[in-house]
């Protein structure tokens, strides 16, 4: 009872017909900036009343969130007395500095995000508390550090010390999990540019974060970002700040490498 | 099921949709191989006969089918988008019988193990799956014979 060869030829053209016509329909426009070789920002995938929204500070909500680092950037907390300006100056000293984030430290033997970094200055250097995951504070001075860098392009280390986590991360992305049994490279690679019910997927670049999404109304982490698009396959998320979710961190922000740091970006 | 399809078939078909490919002995180049590939599921799951307007529904619904995630389907140009990451699904039942269609929902990893498609009626080989979900098929057997004789309906006209 098999099918013809012809049958089966043709729901596979139409199949491939489907899943390309989306990428061929974005890929004759230029991006500038936001598209190095085959690799495109969520910008280039965002509504034009999105992108424009991104585009002007006075309109970006997610500049609310990065005023609110500014303040604290200045603001004296713990028993050491000291405020991150204390040490680190205006926070210019911090351009540059998101682009090779999450980095490798020794001491901990794993990687660390840019929202450690922030907290293990708190605890360390300001004996102050950690600032909890999600928080208006952790997301306003991972914004604020962030945009220091702005147009910068992404560039993290993968060799070396990094190359496990490379590796833990990329089979992370490659690993079908949920009762949907996807994973991310189907939805991020596969259906690029195809239409997902009421959403253009894009390749899932982590070169935005934290960002404005109008669906949270709200900033919100990579991390967070992760957990949703693992619950919408139905499998359990992992914690903020995971080692797995660090380890996907590497390799989301590898796979943008050279797309430029756009914090606070405005998404769907 | 077995059938006999040119090497080059199974390669024009490509990426996209490939066939779990069972080859009877070493494949010579340009010589035709056999492919044993599940194809159907002749029996129904359930003994009561699916009813094509519950099927309506579980094909829609986002919380079941969610069919529209990835297909489109004329049929239902009520209702807001429509996927195309997936063949449109107009006159399916005219490219496939009932027991392909089964097939095709309960479990299309044995037609293409490749496929995004989820299996709809499968709980085994999942990786971390919610606690609310776990153990479950995303549909029950008779959902899947009820949305079954609703693809059944989807003819050329
Ligand atoms: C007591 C001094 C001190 C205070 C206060 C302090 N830091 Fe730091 N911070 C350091 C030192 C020392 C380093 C390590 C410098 C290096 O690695 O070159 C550092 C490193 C960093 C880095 C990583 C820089 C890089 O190149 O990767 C970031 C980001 C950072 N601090 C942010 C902050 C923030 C935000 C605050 C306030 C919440 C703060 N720090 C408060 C001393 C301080
Ligand atoms: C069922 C499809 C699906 C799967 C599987 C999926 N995502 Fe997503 N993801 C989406 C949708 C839809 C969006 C919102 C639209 C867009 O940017 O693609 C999104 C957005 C994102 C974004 C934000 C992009 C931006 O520019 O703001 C990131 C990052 C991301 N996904 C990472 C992942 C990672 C990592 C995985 C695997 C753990 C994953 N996604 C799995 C559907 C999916
Ligand atoms: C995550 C995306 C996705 C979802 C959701 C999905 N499908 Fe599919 N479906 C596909 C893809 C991709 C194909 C192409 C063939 C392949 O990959 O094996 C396909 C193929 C099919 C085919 C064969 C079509 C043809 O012309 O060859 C049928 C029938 C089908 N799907 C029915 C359904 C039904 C019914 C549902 C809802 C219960 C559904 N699909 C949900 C992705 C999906």
């Amino acid at each position: 009872m098999g099918k013809t060869p012809s049958k089966l030829i043709l729901a596979g053209c139409l199949a491939l017909t489907a899943c390309f016509a989306g990428k061929a329909f974005a890929a004759d426009k230029k991006w500038g900036q936001y598209q190095v070789e085959d690799r495109r920002s969520g910008y280039t995938f965002a509504a034009p009343e999105t992108r424009a929204m991104q585009d002007d500070n006075f309109q970006n909500p997610g500049m609310l969130w990065a005023e609110i680092g500014e303040e604290l950037w200045e603001k004296t907390e713990g028993e050491a007395g000291k405020a991150c300006a204390s040490c680190h100056n205006g926070p210019e000293t911090m351009k540059g500095v998101a682009v090779s984030y999450p980095k490798y430290v020794a001491e901990k033997k794993n990687l660390e995000n840019l929202e450690q970094r922030i907290n293990r200055c708190r605890t360390d250097n300001m004996k102050a508390k950690p600032w909890k995951y999600e928080s208006k504070e952790l997301l306003g001075m991972t914004v604020f550090v962030r945009n220091q860098s702005l147009g910068m392009p992404m560039n993290v280390k993968v060799d070396g010390e990094y190359a496990p986590f490379f590796e833990k991360g990329k089979a992370f992305y490659e690993q079908r999990r949920g009762q949907l049994d996807l994973a991310c490279k189907h939805c991020h690679e596969d259906f690029e540019g195809g239409q997902l019910r009421a959403n253009i997927l894009s390749q899932g670049q982590g070169n935005g974060f934290p960002v404005y999404r109008l669906k949270w109304s709200g900033v919100g982490s990579l991390h967070r970002r992760f957990r949703g698009c693992n619950k919408q396959v139905r499998s359990k998320p992992y914690g903020y700040g995971s080692d797995e979710y660090l380890a996907l961190e590497l390799y989301v922000m590898w796979r943008g490498r050279g797309l430029p740091v756009e914090t606070p970006a405005v998404r769907n | 099921m077995k059938m006999t399809t040119p090497i080059v078939a199974a390669m024009v078909f490509g990426a996209s949709m490939a066939l779990t490919a069972t080859f009877s002995g070493p494949a010579q180049a340009g010589e035709p191989v056999e492919l044993a590939a599940m194809t159907e599921m002749a029996k129904p799951l359930t003994d009561q006969a699916g009813d094509p307007a519950t099927g309506k529904k579980v094909f829609s619904n986002r919380k079941l089918g969610n069919c529209l995630a990835c297909h489109s389907l004329q049929a239902m140009k009520e209702q807001p988008f429509h996927g195309e990451v997936a063949p449109p699904l107009d006159g399916v039942a005219s490219r496939y019988s009932i027991a392909e269609l089964r097939l095709r929902v309960a479990n299309p990893k044995a037609i293409n193990p490749e496929t995004q498609m989820p299996a709809y009626f499968r709980k085994d080989g999942l990786h971390r799956v919610m606690d609310k979900f776990k153990d479950k098929t995303i549909l029950t057997a008779q959902q899947v014979e009820d949305l079954v004789a609703y693809l059944g309906t989807l003819k050329e006209e």
